[in-house]
């Protein structure tokens, strides 16, 4: 009986500590939210979404050239990092790389998905000083697509490995080629999978200023060209979170990224059960 | 016919050539950091400044010392908050939680892990920091600005939490279920099958989350540098404030890139961050093949 009591004490002592820990866990995360809507509520207007700061003054106007230069930074940037992601992604199956170069391949991805952004950001500035370059909005896609590569093409990778081995051997024996299976096949097959690699590339990126803060630099007004330097969100939310006149609009450019942040999950969700009715099991 | 095979030739060349440019991206970033940082490490070896304390740009003394033991006691401290919090937390979701409860949580904590750092910078900045200050130090018997290690730490941990518990929620999800029962069919509690079956059977699931986390702080940049202080000197209390090696380079690139030999020291501490990285993931590897071996079920 002492030692049954024992137990149980265990027991309740350890469901009384994961009560806690989770307490601790979503009282902080609702903290950082009731903060972030709070206060960007409070601070949002129509003219902080519409206008960029009055010439030399940055703490006027809106953040428009915040929000611009985040997607014209984001966007292109996954672009690319797709369309390179998914040729490695595909050459990466069995049909078309001995295993030991395919695992290689993904040992180095693993690694350059852990580089912290701040060396993308550095890597990117040498080779721009190297050019005799100054920052722009081409540099800042660079990085951002650097960064991005690694995330899109190890989370494509694991879902065309999940297609299954008769789906492809269907499409060889009906005489097509390795290329023709792997763009019309496999990609149709994977394509939940892709999309939401695409998506939580499209997140870190967009919420990303380490590796932007060097190479996109920061500007008061929307970029005209890709040689311009230009702010984006997590940028301005860095340059200005210190001074107390710039916070509001520190919180406003918060609770947009936020918002971007919230619609791609959801999206992600979305889009990935909607189109997983193609998929053939 | 032969435009089929051209295409399938060019396709697949054009892929093999896409797949080794960025294998050979890892190679580049290596190789150039080195190569730039090559001048700070022929004007002082390396061992002096890995262990010398003083950080004297301006006198051409590059002591990484103090931002070294900065990174560690920031990182090992959000590590040692994180790892029992997160853990708990997620075996209280995948073993105890009513159904309800865990579906509405899952999205939750998977948002949460793609919070840009730059608002949990922010928040920590305004919200912590203050709470620091005021209350928490004070408690302690300490004067601060609120700007040191200790909140720098407590930044870190919340932001591993969700990475940490849906890495490992994912993991505990993969056991089978016939393994628990097992367990608890022979009168094992709830909680001792956690700890004998659940914990070890899901080990490189959990040791690969606890990794994952610690390449999160480790390299954390923007919310460090926003609440970590700025000041390279060894910290003597967790309330002083220090600087970690991310956060030194986002705060010193401006000031420090006209000078090459301060350039320089600037491309040693990115060349140091990547190559922890690259070593913890050979460790990772390591590990999670032993893990593997010892942990089969």
């Amino acid at each position: 009986m002492e030692i049954l009591n024992k137990r149980i004490i265990e027991e309740k002592l350890f469901k009384v500590l994961m009560i806690l820990s989770l307490c601790i866990v979503l009282g902080s995360l609702f903290i950082i939210f009731g903060l972030v809507i709070f206060n960007g509520a409070s601070s949002m207007s129509l003219e902080m979404i519409t206008q960029t700061p009055k010439s030399g003054d940055v703490l006027g106007g809106g953040i428009l050239n915040g929000i611009l230069g985040s997607l014209f930074l984001a966007f292109p940037a996954t672009g690319i990092a797709f369309l390179i992601g998914i040729m490695i992604a595909l050459y990466l199956q069995k049909d078309f790389t001995p295993s030991w170069f395919s695992n290689f391949v993904r040992f180095t991805l693993d690694i350059l998905w852990g580089v912290p952004s701040i060396v993308y950001g550095i890597f990117c500035l040498m080779i721009m000083i190297y050019l005799g370059v100054g920052s722009s909005l081409l540099a800042g896609i660079v990085a951002l697509t650097l960064l991005e590569i690694p995330i899109i093409t190890r989370s494509m990778d694991e879902s065309i490995k999940m297609v299954p081995v008769g789906l492809k051997e269907g499409a060889y024996s009906l005489g097509s080629t390795k290329f023709e299976t792997a763009v019309k096949v496999l990609r149709r097959q994977a394509f939940p999978g892709i999309l939401a690699g695409v998506l939580l590339g499209l997140g870190r990126g967009i919420g990303d200023a380490a590796s932007i803060l060097f190479t996109s630099g920061f500007s008061n007004r929307i970029p005209s060209s890709i040689f311009d330097s230009t702010a984006a969100l997590p940028t301005m939310i860095f340059n200005l979170y210190s001074l107390p006149s710039g916070q509001p609009k520190a919180y406003a450019a918060a609770f947009i990224l936020l918002v971007i942040v919230l619609v791609i999950s959801v999206s992600s969700r979305l889009l990935t059960r909607r189109f997983k009715k193609h998929v053939i099991k | 016919m032969n435009a089929r095979k051209l295409r399938d030739f060019i396709g697949t060349k054009l892929m093999l050539i896409v797949t080794l440019f960025t294998s050979a991206l890892f190679f580049a970033i290596f190789l150039l950091l080195l190569f730039r940082s090559a001048l700070v490490l022929q004007t002082e070896p390396i061992t002096d400044i890995l262990f010398s304390s003083t950080w004297h740009p301006d006198n051409g003394q590059f002591g990484l010392a103090p931002i070294i033991i900065g990174t560690m006691l920031t990182t090992g401290i959000a590590l040692i908050i994180a790892i029992p919090i997160s853990l708990l937390s997620a075996i209280y979701i995948v073993e105890y939680a009513p159904r309800r409860v865990r579906k509405t949580i899952r999205p939750f904590i998977d948002v949460l892990a793609g919070v840009p750092s730059v608002v949990y910078g922010l928040c920590a900045f305004l919200f912590l920091v203050p709470l620091v200050k005021d209350f928490i130090a004070p408690w302690f018997g300490v004067q601060t600005t609120g700007l040191c290690i200790f909140t720098a730490s407590i930044t870190l941990a919340i932001m591993v939490f969700p990475i940490i518990i849906s890495l490992c929620i994912e993991s505990f999800d993969a056991i089978p279920t016939a393994l628990k029962e097992a367990s608890l069919s022979v009168g094992a509690t709830k909680w001792e099958t956690v700890k004998k079956v659940v914990l070890r059977a899901s080990a490189p699931g959990v040791i690969a989350a606890i990794l994952l986390g610690f390449g999160r702080a480790f390299g954390e940049t923007i919310a460090v540098n926003m609440v970590v202080g700025g000041i390279p000197i060894v910290p003597k209390s967790l309330f002083q404030p220090g600087e970690t090696l991310a956060s030194l380079i986002a705060s010193k690139y401006g000031e420090l890139m006209a000078i090459p030999l301060q350039e320089s020291a600037l491309m040693l501490v990115a060349l140091i961050l990547f190559v922890v990285v690259f070593l913890f993931n050979i460790l990772g590897v390591l590990v999670l093949r032993r893990a593997k071996k010892r942990w089969k079920y």
